[in-house]
């Protein structure tokens, strides 16, 4: 059995961190990686939405092509969803959920850095379309009859890269689920746990009911655009409303499966800052849990208008009205934890203050396209740009944002400005609701969404310059926030464990960061809010050891995961280009080949892991308590 | 005398949002100011609706800014640790009765509508004598326009569709490349064009068109269609009966004189046009989506109110257009013609015929009406 | 307890599978890969039974004419003897009798590749009547549901086989318990998509 002498403290050369990095399976460098992949991404789709924005400033613009402004609303899409929103989400579950429950790491943390790869992987092969000029142009829905015309490889890029990508979600929600069923302290009960917790778990059941239909849709699309299939062509039998279908039922829980962790995050930031825990824990847990079991039936209210008949829209209506309930529980239960706190408005509190207003605007925006009638209106207009972008930002990317300050001093080590989390705050939130407030109105007035210009006279423009300028702020405040990292990370004060002194779930009793191992002994969880409970009693250690310490075994790197993933990339690229290239089919066969010999490498080979010896561990507590890292 | 100062509040409210939502938008295209019976009840839904969840946002804005105000750690003091309430069941009660009685309020108005608006049973009646009792429009969509056939009448038309006030004007809708989206804001919305089934519904149009800024309702493709979605526009005349059935009878007359302004036009566009364009306005129907020709009918080209569904009717965009139509209409499936094959005074002449493709009267004697 | 422990029958846990942290967590994780597989095939089963009469016109190819049911029922039962053998392996397993667990899985893996060949001969001679992949909507959802199946069985024989060879030398511990339990889970599932599979395919192809 081997043991390691490392424990984190020691200096690497650029080569080693590098590969320390690529072969790493612990849950915290995985979560900093997605958040940063993540950032990437949607640094990237924010680019995107500003030439967007800037080509409809005015009537007739021509700052870019029709087709590329297809190409680009189609990419915003698409990366903001999947490489941009989900990952960063699946950032803080990896960094904090294992903390949260007082666990070593997550279930199956070969399959966390495989999901990461696939995630980062299938990003960059989808993105590479950029580099051949042939770009996703078919909307991030990519509705069969148009993503069957398109011309050149745009729509293979999408269907491979998110084939691909999607595989390393459907990995990170069954991980997710073993590590909470499996793997919490002792005294960690299910009603104990956090609320962010809690929403990762539903979440990711949701993503292992919701992706599967995703990942057999986009092989239809594969196999008609690709091998000759006949899905999706009505010449041959085929029939595209098949498609729309098969994404909605994946696509509306994809929303959910977005914005259940940002009311996890939301949840932690209004106790944490309000000193007071959660109202209605219970009622919380169970309206998520509600939310996530009607999140699957009410995929057809994004159909209304495909012409289903009056029986199945007025089911998917009041289904869909049915969410408003639950979702409604929520937000009250939110502003009754703030009432009667002592309420700090620090960055993350800020951002959690806006969400409230903002979340609602999107909500009923929601329940009023529920209703059917009035969707045969407000579908496919800007009213809908608008809704969407008010759940997912005002939501999702506010809830991302609040986390990534909230959670920083937790993953880095470092505390982020909180002068310039404000500024960053004032220009997005002002920003926000001046891009996407006055489009209710352009879809009231009859704009239709994804046009790439505008006649003059229609009465539009007034209100599409005024959203262009809210687009600008909104990435001027995205910039004060890298700025921002860039400075801490320079700077890297250290911070103590409970970074905020107001903490009240098991991350802060950790070191920032903490040690790989995460808790020297796991401990026992008395209550909700643990270390709350256990600061009130006087407990400096914030936390109660469960156990005596002893050796702790951890699980051995691999670069497998990374060989894997790039056997698919190449696989994808040999699909691709199959019929025009001879090398098309030998690349893809090699691609294929080399997953499954990195599979049986992995199958074949034992591998135990590593033991952590108390005495290393001991002498690592001893540091800590030194201030070797506070 | 308590429940009337009630809807009173009621009434005031509706009428607030009535005049801050409408008022807006321009009338050809707004849906805020309804120009039929579909987009009527539509509007209504959304006052009701609006209604609703102005309350909801309002109550949760007064506990917010309360809260806000009144707990600030500034307020309560550095040391003030807050009662760890978990929670109150008659709280939760509350807020989830009255979410599910308001939603059930607009489910059952939404309900009521769902099938009020689906209701196209009528669509083939006949009276005593065997005629269809109502007007059917069968709506082909293609990139990037649209061809409107009057199969009862024999009758097909593109870009412009021509429909009587006052009575409901049923549509058969299909695509017949990619799907598009038939959506005429102002009068009610919307329906796709799928490729492979036919999807039907009803309008009416409750106003004259002719009072508006270029005398018709304003039409979009609602549906990502290529690169040209943003310019799949048409346009809807709608006219009183009478002068709905002079265009019909005007129109089932194209086929035998064509009132030809220009003849060096005329030979111009039998040399280069009409493999894919009629001139005609007479199509017997094939059946829904079995359309007569490659390009949009052009019988009333002279009437129209744009070239290409968007340009300005102006002879000189249509000789721009024909010499480059990529450029105005990406993806679009007209080719372009060069000088070599129609000439600068041959597409003169080109405009001119087009330009005198006409089955309508006159402004003045219409107005004169 | 120690993943690479030796063990005497006595000492072997009564179900190994579980008795670590880490086969728990397979275990558990497997159960629900297969939750999200079943949503797979339900997905794929509803895509055929939506397409499965769709043809371009005067299709020659209809669910009645094309499946010839003697065929598929020899397949069946190939398969659900496999399921058979595997959970005879599991009860070796269990018993801490390793010769046991290598002879059932082997069988198994045998009667898997009979079902296989004969799946193979099926498609070829669909291809040869002209019943292409991409002939029609119907063939294209025939081909890529029963396809699926077919690609796991694949799959599950490549995994039967690694396994069998891999521990050939090593014999029963806790570390390789929880694979071999794993792959009889997964193989029990491919048995009951063809189940589905027979029935919803085959047997209401040809009698509706």
């Amino acid at each position: 059995m081997s043991t390691v002498a490392k424990t984190g403290f020691e200096k690497k050369g650029f080569g080693a961190t590098l590969w320390d990095w690529m072969t790493t399976v612990d849950h915290k460098k995985i979560g900093i990686m997605y958040l940063l992949g993540g950032g990437f991404f949607f640094i990237l789709g924010g680019i995107e939405a500003l030439f967007i924005r800037w080509q409809l400033l005015k009537p007739q613009n021509d700052f870019v092509t029709a087709g590329t402004f297809n190409d680009l609303l189609t990419m915003h899409g698409t990366t903001m969803i999947f490489l941009a929103a989900m990952p960063m989400l699946f950032g803080f579950m990896n960094a904090i959920v294992p903390l949260q429950i007082g666990a070593r790491d997550v279930a199956f943390p070969f399959l966390n850095s495989l999901g990461f790869w696939l995630f980062m992987l299938g990003g960059l092969f989808l993105n590479a379309s950029w580099l051949f000029g042939q770009v996703p142009d078919a909307g991030w829905t990519s509705y069969a009859s148009l993503s069957l015309a398109s011309d050149g490889h745009g729509i293979d890029f999408y269907a491979i890269g998110l084939q691909i990508a999607g595989a390393g979600t459907l990995m990170a929600g069954i991980n997710f689920l073993v590590t909470i069923i499996n793997m919490r302290a002792p005294g960690m009960t299910y009603m104990r746990m956090p609320l962010f917790t809690w929403t990762t778990f539903i979440a990711s059941a949701m993503i292992l009911f919701a992706f599967p239909p995703l990942t057999v849709g986009l092989f239809f699309l594969t196999f008609d655009r690709m091998f000759g299939g006949a899905f999706f062509d009505p010449a041959l039998g085929g029939n595209t409303i098949i498609w729309e279908h098969i994404f909605w039922i994946f696509g509306h829980p994809e929303v959910y499966i977005l914005i259940l962790p940002a009311f996890g995050i939301f949840s932690e930031i209004f106790a944490t800052f309000s000193r007071k825990r959660l109202f209605g824990y219970a009622s919380m847990v169970f309206a998520t849990v509600l939310i996530g079991f009607l999140g699957f039936m009410v995929w057809a209210h994004h159909m209304f208008t495909v012409g289903l008949g009056p029986t199945a829209n007025a089911i998917f209506a009041v289904a869909t009205m049915a969410i408003a309930v639950p979702t409604g529980v929520k937000i009250f239960n939110w502003l009754l934890t703030i009432w009667g706190g002592s309420i700090k408005v620090t960055t993350p509190m800020l951002y959690a203050l806006g969400f409230i207003p903002s979340f609602v605007m999107g909500g009923v925006t929601g329940v009023m396209q529920g209703s059917a009638p009035l969707d045969y209106q407000l579908h496919d207009s800007y009213f809908i740009v608008a809704h969407f972008h008010y759940v997912i930002v005002g939501g999702v990317v506010l809830g991302i944002l609040a986390g990534t300050h909230y959670w920083w001093p937790k993953m880095f080590g470092t505390m982020l400005s909180e002068t310039l989390g404000k500024i960053t705050f004032f220009f997005f939130f002002v920003g926000f609701h001046m891009t996407f407030f006055i489009q209710h109105w352009l879809g009231f007035w009859g704009m239709p969404r994804r046009v790439w210009t505008y006649m003059d006279g229609q009465g539009w423009n007034v209100a599409n310059a005024i959203s262009t300028v809210g687009a600008i702020s909104m990435g001027i405040g995205i910039l004060v926030l890298i700025i921002n990292a860039i400075m801490t990370t320079v700077k890297n004060e250290p911070v103590a464990n409970d970074a905020w002194e107001d903490g009240r779930t098991l991350e802060w009793a950790l070191p920032s960061p903490p040690p790989f191992y995460n808790f020297p002994q796991t401990p026992l969880v008395r209550g909700l809010d643990t270390v709350w409970i256990e600061k009130q009693e006087g407990n400096e250690k914030m936390y109660t050891p469960a156990e005596p310490l002893k050796d702790i075994h951890m699980p051995n790197g691999s670069i497998l995961p990374f060989v894997m993933t790039l056997g698919l990339v190449i696989a994808g690229f040999g699909a691709m280009f199959r019929l025009e290239h001879t090398w098309g089919l030998p690349v893809l066969i090699g691609g294929i080949a080399l997953v499954f010999l990195a599979m049986a490498l992995r199958s074949v080979r034992d591998d135990h892991g590593f033991y952590v010896p108390k005495h290393l561990i001991a002498e690592d507590q001893q540091k800590y308590e030194e201030g070797g890292h506070r | 005398m308590k429940k009337k100062t009630w809807n009173g509040r009621w009434i005031a409210l509706l009428a607030l949002i009535t005049v801050v939502l409408a008022g807006c938008g321009n009338a050809e295209i707004s849906t805020l100011q309804p120009a039929g019976q579909v987009g009527k009840d539509q509007f209504r839904l959304l006052m009701i609706a609006s209604s609703i969840m102005l309350f909801v946002i309002f109550v949760v804005v007064i506990i917010y800014t309360i809260a806000l105000v009144r707990f600030r750690r500034s307020k309560v003091g550095e040391d003030f640790v807050p009662k760890q309430v978990e929670g109150s069941h008659t709280l939760e009660l509350v807020w989830t009765i009255i979410p599910v009685i308001l939603v059930s309020i607009l489910a059952v108005v939404t309900v009521y509508y769902t099938y009020k608006l689906g209701d196209v049973s009528a669509m083939d009646a006949v009276d005593e004598d065997g005629d269809p009792e109502h007007l059917v429009v069968n709506v082909t969509a293609k990139l990037y326009w649209w061809e409107f056939e009057y199969p009862n009448e024999d009758v097909v038309t593109s870009q412009e569709l021509v429909v009587p006030v006052g009575e409901k004007v049923y549509f058969n809708l299909i695509s017949s490349d990619v799907k598009h989206s038939f959506w005429i804001p102002s009068v009610g919305g919307k329906l796709d064009t799928n490729v492979e089934n036919v999807n039907k519904f009803y309008l009416t149009f409750d106003e004259e068109s002719n009072g508006l800024k270029d005398g018709v309702f304003y039409g979009k493709c609602a549906e990502l269609c290529g690169p040209s979605h943003a310019l799949m526009d048409f346009k809807v005349k709608a006219v009183d009966r009478d002068t709905f059935d002079d265009w019909i009878a005007s129109m089932q007359q194209t086929d035998e004189q064509s009132p030809v302004v220009d003849e060096q036009g005329e030979q111009v566009f039998a040399e280069s046009c009409i493999g894919c364009h009629a001139t005609s306005g007479v199509g017997v129907s094939n059946g829904i989506g079995e359309s007569n020709t490659m390009g949009p009918n052009l019988a009333t080209f002279g009437d129209r109110n744009r070239i290409a569904g968007y340009l300005p009717h102006e002879k000189e965009k249509l000789k721009e257009w024909v010499r480059d139509t990529e450029a105005h209409k990406p993806g679009n499936k007209m080719p372009s013609f060069t000088k070599e094959q129609i000439s600068d005074e041959e597409l003169d002449a080109l405009a001119d015929y087009l330009f005198g493709l006409k089955v309508e009267d006159d402004q003045e004697t219409k107005s004169d009406r | 307890m120690e993943t690479n422990e030796r063990f005497t029958k006595e000492t072997w846990p009564a179900h190994p599978e579980t008795a670590t942290l880490e086969g728990k967590n397979k275990f558990l994780g497997f159960w629900l890969f297969l939750g999200g597989e079943t949503i797979l095939f339900a997905t794929l089963f509803g895509t055929y039974l939506a397409l499965r009469n769709s043809g371009p016109s005067g299709y020659e190819f209809t669910t009645q004419n094309l499946f010839d049911l003697k065929l598929v029922f020899a397949m069946t039962l190939l398969l659900l003897t496999s399921s058979l053998t595997s959970v005879y392996a599991i009860y070796h397993l269990r018993n801490y009798n390793f010769r046991g667990v290598q002879f059932w899985m082997a069988m198994t893996a045998l009667l898997g590749t009979g079902f296989l060949m004969f799946e193979l001969y099926e498609f070829v001679h669909y291809v040869k009547l002209g019943f292409t992949f991409g002939s029609s909507a119907f063939s294209s959802a025939f081909f890529t549901l029963v396809g699926t199946h077919g690609l796991h069985v694949a799959v599950g024989l490549v995994w039967v086989t690694l396994l069998i060879l891999r521990n050939a030398k090593r014999g029963l511990n806790l570390y390789n318990a929880p694979k071999y339990y794993t792959f009889s889970l997964y193989w029990h599932f491919i048995d009951v998509v063809w189940v589905f599979i027979f029935t919803v395919v085959y047997l209401m192809g040809v009698i509706s």
